[in-house]
């Protein structure tokens, strides 16, 4: 019986946990919202983020996003190849990239690569009182230290997720035409025709801003609220690549039913 | 002496840590132009102390005036204007590891001032002359050694001239000569900007030898005061097991346990 | 890392980011085509739409032209109502002919436009196209020619 009891407390104790979390970390985005002004004016700190989360996030995307699209062209072509009609291969692959996998993966690949490291710095200048210090010195570490590299963040994500789709169409390109030999402009005409910039660019493009969003928020957050101990920070890191991917996941969900609900 | 002579006052400050007392009722007052030394043993509170006067923490009960004015009591943008005349060097110099020497020192001018660069560059290298590591502008903080980054982050924490200077364990972890490298700079650099400084230490003999004025706290509260000479010649126990580290004393050696007696023929028992 | 490497590295992010965008707009997709605003609506009706959607490109002659906006069953008549918007460039006659195509024997359904012959009236925002034929249904088709071929077979003995 009180095993019962010790177990509705302790998923009780979890659940609440988790909402108090939320809650502070709304209240955080709002903080980081309101004390960005400077932090967007100040273009040399905004230069340094960018260069931090999106240059150093480049190999990784570009050799991630060439390798999805070999794989999409070689599948793609095996399947489409049964119904006779190959040249729609171009079509496949761009749709698939720039609708999901490129946004999704993109944004995937930097919650680990760029995510992580946010939260790493942020944590260790808790840790080793950084922020403390530069409290002290009456510079606001949200406006001085959060905001810029949160957008740095949003910034980077949508320009690393268009060349991720961008890297993926042309390994699609390669595998299709140069490899197995589908006509190369039945592979981009076909494309080209049932690709539409605003529907399915656009969208996909929008989609990875949301992401860049909530990947950039939960790694500041995370850094900013972990324990100031080596473990503390190594926890927040685990946390900010777990839970940037399961925000991922969910709200690529919610954003594909909303985009391409019962069109063609 | 009147009220104006004094700089910083605290008054029967309490402050609760997670419902854990850390301060009971401290009183002090620190002089004007002087250096005061907080000293205590590890974990009674004397960097909340700090913390407290500098407005990063909100006491559970009395007050922190300095120059006259409720440091609990202000805004966010009236403590920030305040905190531009205080300096203060945490426990291991929490240089900006992503800065090099220089712009660790530049920081507050660039942050807080509108001068040309020539003159933060001018100004900055006057404050790294006075710790003597002009030579080391261009070094980034995780190639200094322990003592020149304690010198880095006074240079930083004196960027912008303060009143009021406090020190968060300058000596921890330094060998001699740099401990007594830090000690003289503190005297020095107080003299020279006229400013009050306030260091939280647990180094007696180095203490004993620059400051003006030593409080004791012990418990969550001042257990005994004095100018140097004073502590010297005191016959209070707490101050003599302090400075002569004895094992025990007022302070005891062990933790409250049960009879040790009782304890070990107990357990031999069950 | 000094500061103008710095700035030259994102420089090089940020003009390879347009590149990217530049490339998904140019080679790999296409504009709707259609300016929404300077084009007028047409309806028509039709028996069977087939696979018709939203979004279907109208075509003229092979070219696209427009494309359809809104699908609805008319309660009384039960004929499918399409309306779709067409770009004011082109005009044609008030007694033109509409038709609902595949492209290819699997491809996606579109609205074929055959101009008619009436040179002094043309149809005009909001206008209603007579002539039309309904999409071609495969399994209709089939059964057609099952029928067909049974019929046949009990003519030749």
């Amino acid at each position: 019986m009180s095993r019962v009891v010790d177990l509705l407390r302790f998923l009780g104790g979890q659940v609440v946990n988790r909402v108090w979390r939320l809650g502070r970390a709304s209240r955080f985005f709002l903080a980081v919202l309101l004390k960005s002004g400077a932090a967007l004016l100040r273009f040399p700190l905004l230069l340094r983020e960018i260069w931090f989360a999106g240059v150093l996030s480049l190999i990784i995307i570009l050799v991630s996003g060439l390798f999805v699209g070999l794989v999409l062209g070689l599948q793609g072509y095996e399947i489409l190849q049964r119904y006779g009609s190959a040249q729609a291969l171009g079509t496949m692959v761009a749709l698939s990239l720039l609708r999901e996998l490129g946004p999704v993966v993109a944004a995937l690949l930097f919650a680990s690569r760029a995510g992580s490291a946010i939260t790493a710095e942020i944590g260790l200048m808790k840790a080793t009182e950084q922020l403390k210090a530069m409290d002290m010195m009456a510079v606001d570490p949200v406006a001085r230290v959060v905001a810029p590299r949160f957008w740095g963040g949003v910034i980077s994500m949508p320009i690393l997720a268009m060349l991720f789709s961008s890297m993926g169409i042309l390994g699609g390109w390669l595998i299709g035409v140069v490899f197995l030999g589908v006509d190369d402009g039945a592979f981009w005409s076909s494309m080209q025709a049932s690709v539409d910039f605003r529907y399915d660019v656009w969208n996909g493009v929008f989609k990875s801003v949301i992401f860049g969003v909530a990947v950039s928020l939960i790694a500041v957050f995370e850094g900013y609220d972990s324990e100031p101990t080596a473990e503390g920070v190594s926890r927040a890191i685990t946390r900010t690549v777990v839970t940037s991917a399961l925000a991922i996941l969910a709200l690529d969900f919610v954003l594909t039913s909303f985009m391409f609900r019962g069109m063609p | 002496m009147s009220n104006d002579n004094f700089l910083v006052h605290i008054e029967n400050l309490c402050f609760d840590y997670d419902g854990r007392p850390v301060l009971q009722g401290i009183d002090m007052r620190i002089p004007k132009g002087r250096v005061v030394a907080i000293m205590g043993g590890s974990g009674c509170g004397k960097t909340t102390l700090l913390r407290l006067i500098g407005g990063q923490l909100r006491p559970t009960a009395g007050s922190v005036r300095v120059a006259n004015e409720a440091i609990s009591a202000m805004s966010h943008a009236r403590l920030y204007a305040f905190r531009r005349r205080m300096g203060m060097l945490f426990q291991f110099g929490a240089l900006f590891t992503d800065l090099s020497v220089f712009d660790n020192v530049a920081f507050p001018l660039r942050e807080h001032t509108d001068l040309p660069e020539e003159m933060i560059r001018d100004l900055t290298l006057m404050k790294l002359q006075a710790v003597g590591l002009r030579g080391a502008r261009d070094l980034m903080p995780n190639a200094l050694s322990g003592g020149m980054a304690r010198r880095v982050a006074l240079a930083r924490a004196v960027a912008l001239d303060p009143a009021l200077i406090m020190y968060d364990e300058p000596f921890t972890g330094l060998d001699p000569i740099s401990l007594g490298v830090i000690g003289q700079l503190i005297r020095r650099l107080n003299d020279a900007l006229g400013a009050t400084s306030i260091m939280v230490t647990h180094d007696v003999q180095e203490s004993l030898r620059m400051v003006d004025y030593i409080y004791f706290i012990s418990e969550g509260r001042v257990a005994a005061e004095g100018t140097p000479e004073e502590v010297r010649a005191s016959a209070d126990p707490f101050v003599h097991q302090f400075i002569a580290a004895k094992a025990d004393g007022p302070v005891p050696y062990h933790v409250p346990a049960p009879d040790m007696a009782a304890e070990f023929l107990g357990a031999a028992h069950v | 890392m000094k500061r103008s490497v710095l700035d030259l590295w994102v420089g090089f992010f940020v003009a390879i980011g347009i590149g990217a965008l530049l490339f998904l707009s140019l080679k790999v997709s296409s504009f709707s085509g259609i300016d929404q605003k300077n084009a007028y609506t047409v309806s028509a009706r039709f028996d069977n739409i087939g696979g018709l959607k939203a979004k279907s490109p109208v075509r003229s002659a092979g070219v696209l032209v427009g494309r359809v906006t809104d699908i609805r069953l008319d309660a009384e008549t039960y004929e499918a109502l399409v309306e779709m918007r067409i770009d004011s460039h082109y005009v044609f006659p008030a007694d033109s002919f509409a038709a609902i195509y595949t492209s290819g024997l699997l491809g996606d359904q579109y609205v074929g436009l055959e101009a008619g012959s009436d040179a002094e009236k043309r149809l005009a925002d909001g206008g209603n196209i007579k002539k039309t034929q309904s999409a071609v249904v495969l399994e209709q088709l089939v059964g057609q020619f099952l029928f067909n071929k049974a019929a046949e077979g009990q003519d030749t003995p």
